[in-house]
């Protein structure tokens, strides 16, 4: 099928009157995000408790009306200590993409635009990456480092990033032959130019819904280093590391674990189908 | 016709002999992986902070005297400059010697002999168990309409999003603490292996069955699946004997990628359900700073990937002959 034959035209933007809901799934979704946002950047909304304040008296409540969901072994309330974690953990996910995505378009760009010998050289170095398991990699990084929530950031982003950066390759590798390159290059454009306004932009557009779920992922392995007690210190409201400290009471507290890390479930969840609904949209709109 | 002849033509031995040159390179790309592995966590390690004598003289509450840590310094070699103990290192690694653990006084290749076989199982019994759950999600519920589609497809991705450490613990707390089905820790009974395994497999199995639905889907629509259909073959055999073997490519491939993933879950769940194996050996070391046990075991888990990868490439190859020719 053509352009030309194409079935509909999408009308410009201005005159999309209907502009169509996205489905239920994805509508709780981006909500959700949304609502996470919210509470990371105004936790006050959500909750007037503070999420450190200690309650010996009230230790291991049950969920109920008072504590939604329940309090932890010193007494805080963990619905306020999962609000306030939402700052760090959507942060650290943020955070981690975002240094996986810059040494994956670093070693992409270098692969894919440095000629064979660079490029076969790149696609060692990845294979390399690829044989650390990301959380064993994140483990020596760890050990060379120290632990804290800098070095945790820094280690997942490492061990996402040999993932990405074979994307980025095969993407630079897919757009750099494109019409729309020779063009720029027979108008006599620099290098760096084409490179940054129109390789780097087309390469990376299919790469968006993979980023929108990589954030999710992201959350979930600096979860996994905060649970193995390497991430964020204790009485700290992270949600992996209320998952660790709740583990302890898992025989009779099941409340100290479980929220903590439904929460982490949701907002994966949220950003997958996000990322999904974002790839039908890009889909739809490119034929 | 003459037997040299056919050797030549034989497609089947042709076909085995292009596998096994496959292989070869392979196993040479590997090795140069592997020293690579090997140098990189080397100097990674030494880049450390704290002095490994003091970790080999029983940690930070050691408190040895200057004697003892200059004797340990001269013992295991750590008096020469790097670029000689990193000769050393790799001469003694060829031949086999990973070294003496630090914080447990024996030769890593023994600790890891104690430990790779749980984790070995426990990762094996994972992958199989996931490839049961996605054979049994997809084949049954693929092209059914929209509404059974829907609901795998929403099981599939719910699973997929489920980390381990928490679908670990929320078993522990299920299975083994309210029901007691299963023992909460232990590496000794099948029964133990059982709560880790889903841990580790549902996960999984979210990730492939999703790519392997829709594929599915996609070759259920194929011709060949209609001339199949109209020969009278049944539904079931349709999906099993012909759908499945060209659907299964992508999670195969995926499944190369799994063996990463099950590895790092093995470190998380072994410590979850206090299970032998040298993914709670690693994370103890790292935190006991043991040098010669860390690099050990990122070499043998290095090791066990590229041989996996080479393993799944070749099965690949096997599934799909065209990919074969295409790179021949």
């Amino acid at each position: 099928m053509t352009d030309l034959t194409h079935g509909h035209v999408l009308a410009p933007l201005r005159r999309q009157r209907h502009l169509k809901l996205p489905p239920l799934g994805a509508s709780l979704a981006i909500l959700f995000l949304f609502a996470l946002l919210l509470a990371a950047l105004a936790p006050g909304l959500f909750t007037r408790i503070d999420p450190l304040a200690i309650v010996p008296r009230e230790a291991f409540q049950p969920p109920s009306w008072a504590h939604w969901l329940g309090t932890d072994q010193s007494g805080r309330d963990i619905f306020a200590r999962v609000i306030h974690g939402a700052r760090q953990s959507l942060l650290i996910g943020l955070a981690a993409t975002a240094i996986s995505m810059l040494i994956a378009i670093a070693l992409g760009l270098l692969g894919g635009l440095g000629g064979a010998r660079v490029d076969r050289a790149v696609g060692w170095l990845l294979e390399v990456l690829f044989a650390f398991p990301s959380l064993v990699l994140a483990l020596l990084f760890v050990a060379v480092f120290g632990s804290g929530v800098g070095p945790l950031i820094v280690a997942t982003g490492l061990g996402g990033a040999p993932g990405y950066a074979r994307m980025v390759r095969g993407q630079v590798l897919a757009v750099r032959n494109a019409g729309y390159i020779e063009a720029a290059r027979a108008l006599g454009h620099p290098t760096s130019r084409i490179v940054l306004r129109q390789l780097l932009p087309n390469a990376m557009r299919p790469l968006v819904v993979t980023l929108t779920m990589g954030v999710g992922q992201a959350i979930v392995w600096a979860s996994a280093l905060s649970f193995l007690g390497l991430g964020a210190r204790p009485p700290a409201p992270e949600w992996g590391t209320m998952l660790s400290m709740g583990r302890d009471f898992i025989a009779n507290a099941w409340w100290l674990t479980f929220f903590p890390g439904l929460f982490i479930v949701l907002t994966t969840l949220a950003t997958t189908v996000t990322g999904r609904y974002i790839q039908q949209r890009l889909e739809g709109r490119l034929p | 016709m003459t037997t040299t002849t056919l050797a030549v033509t034989d497609p089947r031995r042709e076909r085995l002999a292009a596998l096994g040159r496959r292989a070869a390179i392979r196993l040479a790309g590997g090795v140069l992986v592997l020293w690579a592995v090997a140098t990189l966590t080397f100097f990674a390690l030494r880049l450390m902070p704290g002095d490994p004598v003091l970790a080999i003289l029983g940690g930070p509450s050691g408190n040895p005297t200057p004697e003892a840590i200059e004797a340990a310094r001269v013992e295991y070699g750590l008096d020469k400059p790097l670029a000689v103990q990193y000769v050393f290192y790799l001469g003694r690694l060829v031949q086999g010697d990973l070294g003496v653990s630090y914080s447990q006084h024996l030769p890593v290749t023994r600790v890891l002999a104690e430990q790779g076989g749980a984790t070995l199982e426990l990762t094996v019994a994972a992958l199989v168990l996931a490839w049961l759950l996605v054979l049994l999600l997809t084949v049954v519920t693929a092209g059914r309409g929209r509404l059974v589609g829907g609901i795998a497809s929403l099981a599939e991705t719910l699973s997929a999003a489920l980390p381990h450490f928490w679908l670990g613990v929320v078993l522990l707390a299920v299975f083994a603490f309210g029901l007691r089905w299963f023992p909460p820790a232990g590496s000794d009974s099948f029964a133990s292996l059982v709560l880790p395994a889903f841990s580790l497999a549902i996960p999984l199995a979210g990730f492939i069955a999703q790519v392997t639905r829709e594929s599915l889907e996609l070759t259920l629509d194929q011709p060949f699946v209609l001339t199949a259909r109209t020969r009278g073959l049944s539904d079931l055999a349709v999906r099993f004997r012909h759908a499945l073997r060209h659907a299964l490519l992508p999670g195969v491939s995926l499944s190369g990628w799994a063996i990463g993933a099950l590895i790092s879950g093995a470190v998380v769940c072994e410590v979850i359900f206090s299970r032998k194996g040298v993914g709670r050996q690693l994370y103890q070391a790292v935190q006991a700073q043991d040098l010669p046990l860390v690099i050990g075991i990122s070499l043998v888990v290095a090791a066990g990937y590229v041989l996996a990868n080479i393993l799944v490439d070749l099965l690949y190859q096997w599934i799909d002959p065209r990919q074969q020719e295409a790179a021949a």
